[in-house]
C-alpha cells in the first residue's frame, strides 16, 4: 500500500459515512457487554432492516463512551444524544421517533452536561463513535495519516524532536520524557531493538486504557509503528492482561487488519521500515507493569524487576536496547505527529503537557472513564464531573493514583493534577485511578486494603517490600481491632520509609503511600482507633478483622 | 569498552577503579566495606537483600552498589545513618520473617545473618515475629533443605543454574508466600535433576541448606573457586 | 467427570500445536502455560513436565514461573466457580460482604473448592468493571451491582437445578 491510497480509502469511507443521515453507535465495550451490549445491537440492526432503513441509518458497534454506570448505552449521531439504560426492546421506540420522525427521547437521554463540558477528548475523541474491529473507519476519521506523514515526510530525528517538543511524558505513571526516553533507545547501537508496549493495567479500579484498545486499537499500533520508525525498532509486543479478553481480541483483529493493508510487516507504506507487532498476555501479576518485571514477563520468567542501570534503553528485551511506553503514551503520538509538537505543548499546563484518562468510581454519582487536560483541580473531577457524593453521604477522602497512590483530603482538593502536584501530596499520577470514598469508609480499613494489595501482589525478590508489607498489614489489623498502642504509629511510619526508600521496584517504593497519606491527614481517624477504640465509620473493632494466617 | 580508569570519591576517599567495575568491587578493592548478603562473587547480581545500598550524589534513589557500575566523578556514601538504619531495619525483618533461633540452628557461629545482626547491634526486633513452621525436606540422604531459616536470597538457585548448570531449585509462588522448590516442588530426593554436588549447601548464608552430620563450618564456603566463576557463562 | 483418552490427547495436541507455532522458544512460556490451562482449566504436574521437557526449560524454573502468576490454577476448580472482584471500587462498594456471605452460605473458603467439588470461591483484583460495582462473576455471567440475595440466589439455583437433573 502507498500513502496516497491511504487517502483514497480515507476519502470514500468518509463520503460512505456521511451517506447516512443518522449512525447509531451502540456501546459494545467491557463496560456495556455484561449488560446486554450484544443483543441490544442486534436489536438495532434488526429494527432498522425491518423498516428498510439501511441506507438512512447506520448501525455501528461501537467502543465506550464513557458513562459505564449506566450501561448499555447508544449514541446517536449527528447531534450527539446519549441513550442510557437501553433496552433491546427500547430499540424499535428509539428508532421510530428519533429517527423517522426526528425527535429526539428526552426521557432515555443521560442528561449531564458537566459529565462532558469539563472533559477534553484527546485519546478518547474515537471511542464510542468508530467500529474498532474495522480498519477503515480509523482511516476514515484521519487514522494512519500521521503514519504516512511520519514514513514520507520526516526523519527519525525530526520524530524525536516533535515528541520532545510536545513535552510528552509516559502515562504509566512515573511521567518520564518521552522523547528523552525515545532519545537514548534511537541512539543505542546495538541491534535488533523491541517495543514494548505497556497494556498490563493491574491498578484495581482503573480501566483507562482497556477502554482505549476494546475503543480505538489502531491509534496503538499506529503510535508504536511510528516509534518504531523513530528509534529504529523491527519488532514490538503488546503486552496485555489476560484479564480483558475482550480487548485481546480487538487487538489481535486490528493487528491482523494492519497486516493485510500493509501497515504492519516489511516496506510499511513502500517506505524502508518492516515492523510487526506481537500480543503478549500477562497472567495475573501487577509487578508484571513495572518497566523491568514487564521484560522479565515477555521473556516467559517470573515477573521480578531487574535493579537499574542497566536501563531498558539499553539493554532491554533479551538484553537489547527496548522502548516500554504506556499505551496511552503511544495513542498520543500520531497526533503530535499530526498536529506537531507545539500544539500538543499548549494543551494542559507548560510542565505538565496534554490530557491524562481517569477512571471514575467509588462513591460519585457518575462513575466512568473521564479524559481531562493536566492542570484540572480534582474538586472539578470529584464534584463538577463525578457529580459529588451520592445518598447525601459526606465526602471523606480521594484515593489517587491506584494501589500505591495517596489518600488525599478535602482540603486538597484545589489540587492540580499533574505529576509534580501529586507527589508532592504524596500521592501519583499512577495509571490513573481516583477513587472517592465518603463517610462510610475506614480510613485505616482503606489504607489496610491497599497494603493488603501491593503484599499479594510483591513478587518477594526483595526484603523490604517482601518481608515489611506484612509487617504494615499486621500492624494496622492490631490498630483495627483495637489492640493498636500509640508507639505502633511510629514503627509503622519507619517501616514505611524503609520500603518507600530501599525497595528495589516501583511496586515497594510507592506501596507505603496509601499509609503515609493517611498518617498524614488523617492520623485523628487512627488516634481515635487507639486511644479511644472506636472507629469514626464505624467499621472496625466491633467487626472482626480475619488475620489471614500464611 | 575502553580501558580507561574513572574516579571516584567512595566516603570521602578518592579512589581509582577500571570503568566495568561495579560500586561494591572498587569499594572492596579499595578496603572500603559494604555489607551484604545475596551477594555472592561468581554469580550474576541479585540486587534482592537491599543491605548493598548506598547514596549516589546526584541521583534521588538509594544504588545497589552490587549492580551499579562506576562512573567518572561519582559520589558515593556507604555508611550515612539513614544507610546504616535501614540496613539494621532489613536485618531485622529478615529475623522476624521466619523462626531464626541460633541456638538450635547448625549455622549458629557461622551464619552471615547472625554476623551482620551482631555487627549493626540488632539485639531485638520492633516487628513482632512469626513463628509458623514449615516442614523440613529431610528426604535427601545428604542434604537438608529448612524453610524455616531460609532468607530466600537466592545463592543456591543461581549456583545451581549457573555453575552446576542443572537449575534444579527455583523459587515457587510470589511475595511472602515464596520458597524454594526442587522440580516441580518434590521432595528433594525424588528429583531427577539434582546432581548432589551440594554447591547450594557451601553457599547458602544461613543455615537453610546443609550437609547431614557435619558442622557448617566444616561445609560452608564464603567464596567460590576463582577458576570456576572465571569458567561460568555469562 | 471421566475424560477419554481421545480428548486428553486432543487437549495435549493442541498445547503442542501452541509449542510449535512459537518454534520451541522458551520466552513462549507463558503463552503455553495460557493454552495448557484453557484446554485442561488448570495446570497438573503432568501437563508442566511435559512443557518443562518440549521447551528444555528446567522443571523447577516452569513451575515457579506457572505459581508466580495468579491466573493459573495448580488444582482442579469445581464444576460452578464464583469470582469475586476486590479491586478498589467494588471493595469500597462492599463487594466483601457478599463474599462472606457465600463463604459461610456454602461452607468454602476464597480461592478453594466445596468439599463435593461443586463450587469454587476464587478472588481476583479488578475485571474492569469499576463503574458497575460491585462485580461477581458467577461462571462465565458477570453480575453488575451485585448484592448479597441476587448472587446468593443464583447461586442456589445453578446448584439446585443440578440436583433436579441429577
Amino acid at each position: 500500500m502507498k500513502p496516497e491510497e491511504i487517502q483514497k480509502i480515507a476519502e470514500t469511507e468518509h463520503d460512505l459515512r456521511m451517506s447516512y443521515k443518522y449512525r447509531i453507535n451502540v456501546c459494545c465495550s467491557s463496560g456495556c457487554l455484561p449488560f446486554g451490549a450484544q443483543k441490544l445491537l442486534k436489536a438495532f440492526e434488526d429494527t432498522i432492516k425491518e423498516l428498510g432503513l439501511e441506507r438512512v441509518c447506520k448501525v455501528a458497534r461501537t467502543g465506550c463512551v464513557g458513562t459505564c454506570s449506566v450501561a448499555p448505552v447508544v449514541l446517536i449521531d449527528p447531534g450527539n444524544h446519549l441513550y442510557q439504560n437501553v433496552k433491546p426492546e427500547d430499540a424499535k421506540k428509539i428508532v421510530q421517533e428519533h429517527i423517522i420522525n426526528g425527535q429526539v427521547l428526552e426521557e432515555y437521554l443521560y442528561k449531564n452536561e458537566a459529565y462532558f463540558s469539563k472533559q477534553y477528548r484527546l485519546i478518547l475523541r474515537n471511542a464510542g463513535k468508530i467500529d474498532p474491529l474495522r480498519i477503515e473507519d480509523y482511516i476514515a476519521v484521519g487514522g494512519y495519516s500521521a503514519l504516512a506523514k511520519a514514513l514520507t515526510q520526516m526523519t527519525p530525528e525530526q520524530i524525536i524532536y516533535e515528541i520532545s517538543l510536545s513535552g510528552l511524558r509516559g502515562r504509566g505513571g512515573a511521567g518520564f520524557s518521552t522523547g528523552q526516553k525515545w532519545n537514548f533507545v534511537a541512539k543505542s547501537t546495538a541491534k535488533p531493538k523491541y517495543i514494548v508496549a505497556n497494556l498490563d493495567e493491574g491498578d484495581p479500579g482503573v480501566f483507562a486504557n482497556r477502554t482505549l484498545a476494546e475503543a480505538d486499537p489502531h491509534a496503538i499500533i499506529e503510535g508504536m509503528t511510528i516509534a518504531a520508525y523513530a528509534v529504529g525498532a523491527e519488532k514490538g509486543f503488546i503486552y496485555i492482561r489476560a484479564e480483558y479478553p475482550l480487548a485481546i481480541q480487538t487487538l489481535k483483529k486490528a493487528i491482523e487488519q494492519a497486516k493485510s493493508y500493509g501497515l504492519l510487516g516489511n516496506n510499511i507504506l513502500g517506505s524502508t521500515l518492516n515492523f510487526d507487532i506481537e500480543l503478549r498476555l500477562g497472567a495475573g501479576a501487577f509487578v508484571a507493569g513495572e518497566e523491568t518485571a514487564i521484560l522479565s514477563s515477555i521473556e516467559g520468567l517470573r515477573a521480578t524487576p531487574r535493579p537499574r542501570p542497566p536501563y531498558p534503553a539499553v539493554s532491554g528485551l533479551w538484553g537489547k536496547p527496548t522502548l516500554i511506553n504506556n499505551v496511552e503514551t503511544l495513542a498520543n503520538v500520531p497526533l503530535i505527529i499530526l498536529n506537531g509538537g507545539t500544539w500538543f505543548s499548549k494543551l494542559g499546563t507548560p510542565k505538565c503537557t496534554g490530557t491524562k484518562c481517569f477512571s471514575l468510581t467509588g462513591k460519585v454519582k457518575n462513575p466512568g472513564l473521564i479524559e481531562v487536560p493536566m492542570g484540572i483541580t480534582l474538586k472539578e473531577i470529584v464534584y463538577e464531573i463525578g457529580g459529588g457524593v451520592p445518598d447525601g453521604k459526606k465526602f471523606k477522602a480521594v484515593l489517587v493514583g491506584g494501589p500505591s497512590g495517596g489518600c488525599l483530603p478535602e482540603s486538597m482538593l484545589s489540587l492540580p493534577i499533574d505529576y509534580e502536584s501529586l507527589t508532592q501530596a504524596g500521592a501519583i499520577m499512577g495509571s490513573g485511578g481516583i477513587v472517592v470514598i465518603d463517610d462510610e469508609s475506614c480510613i485505616v480499613d482503606t489504607a489496610r486494603f491497599f497494603i493488603d494489595f501491593c503484599m499479594d501482589e510483591s513478587c518477594g525478590k526483595c526484603i523490604p517490600c517482601r518481608a515489611g508489607l506484612p509487617k504494615v498489614r499486621e500492624i494496622l489489623d492490631r490498630i483495627m481491632l483495637g489492640e493498636g498502642k500509640v508507639e505502633d504509629l511510629k514503627v509503622l511510619e519507619e517501616l514505611c520509609y524503609l520500603i518507600k526508600d530501599a525497595s528495589l521496584c516501583g511496586l515497594g517504593q510507592t506501596a507505603p503511600n496509601p499509609v503515609l497519606t493517611t498518617l498524614n491527614y488523617f492520623k485523628q481517624e487512627y488516634l481515635a482507633h487507639i486511644v479511644e477504640k472506636s472507629c469514626p465509620a464505624k467499621k472496625c473493632i466491633l467487626k472482626k478483622v480475619e488475620v489471614v494466617k500464611e | 569498552m575502553s580501558e580507561r580508569i574513572v574516579k571516584l570519591i567512595i566516603d570521602g576517599k578518592e579512589i581509582f577503579a577500571k570503568p566495568t567495575d561495579t560500586i561494591l568491587k572498587a569499594a572492596i578493592d579499595n578496603g572500603i566495606q559494604i555489607p551484604t548478603l545475596c551477594y555472592l562473587e561468581g554469580l550474576t547480581p541479585h540486587g534482592g537483600c537491599r543491605l548493598c545500598v548506598v547514596e549516589v550524589k546526584g541521583n534521588p534513589k538509594l544504588m545497589t552498589s552490587c549492580t551499579t557500575p562506576v562512573s567518572n566523578n561519582m559520589e558515593i556514601i556507604t555508611n550515612s545513618p539513614k544507610l546504616i538504619k535501614y540496613r539494621k531495619q532489613i536485618i531485622e525483618l529478615l529475623l522476624a520473617e521466619r523462626i531464626h533461633t541460633c541456638s538450635v540452628c547448625i549455622a549458629n557461629g557461622s551464619c552471615e545473618l547472625q554476623e551482620l545482626a551482631s555487627k549493626f547491634g540488632v539485639d531485638h526486633t520492633n516487628v513482632s515475629r512469626n513463628w509458623e513452621r514449615f516442614e523440613l525436606d529431610m528426604s535427601h540422604e545428604r542434604f537438608v533443605l529448612d524453610h524455616n531459616r531460609c532468607i530466600l536470597c537466592t545463592r543456591c538457585i543461581r549456583v545451581c543454574d549457573e555453575i552446576e548448570g542443572v537449575h534444579t531449585l527455583d523459587i515457587k509462588r510470589r511475595g511472602k508466600d515464596s520458597m524454594i522448590i526442587v522440580d516441580l516442588d518434590e521432595p528433594w530426593s525424588a528429583s531427577y535433576s539434582c546432581t548432589s554436588c551440594g554447591k547450594c549447601s557451601a553457599v547458602c548464608p544461613v543455615g537453610a541448606i546443609y550437609v547431614k552430620g557435619k558442622p557448617l563450618s566444616e561445609t560452608k564456603r564464603k567464596e567460590l573457586p576463582k577458576f570456576i566463576t572465571e569458567r561460568r557463562r555469562r | 467427570m471421566t475424560t477419554s483418552a481421545t480428548s486428553l490427547d486432543k487437549r495435549l495436541i493442541l498445547v503442542d500445536k501452541t509449542i510449535a507455532v512459537h518454534g520451541n522458544r522458551r520466552d513462549a512460556l507463558l503463552e503455553i502455560l495460557h493454552t495448557a490451562h484453557n484446554v485442561y482449566g488448570f495446570l497438573d504436574k503432568k501437563i508442566l513436565l511435559h512443557i518443562s521437557e518440549k521447551l528444555r526449560i528446567p522443571p523447577s524454573q516452569v513451575y515457579g514461573v506457572a505459581t508466580f502468576y495468579n491466573y493459573f490454577k495448580l488444582k482442579k476448580p469445581g464444576s460452578h466457580s464464583v469470582t469475586f472482584c476486590l479491586g478498589t471500587a467494588c471493595y469500597v462498594k462492599g463487594v466483601e460482604e457478599i463474599l462472606s456471605a457465600l463463604e459461610k452460605e456454602f461452607n468454602v473458603k476464597r480461592g478453594e473448592t466445596s468439599s463435593d467439588g461443586k463450587l469454587s470461591l476464587f478472588v481476583t483484583r479488578c475485571v474492569g468493571a469499576c463503574a458497575m460495582a460491585p462485580n461477581v462473576i458467577v461462571d462465565d455471567e458477570m453480575i453488575g451491582k451485585a448484592t448479597k440475595e441476587v448472587v446468593l440466589e443464583r447461586i442456589r439455583k445453578i446448584l439446585e437445578s443440578e440436583r433436579v437433573e441429577a
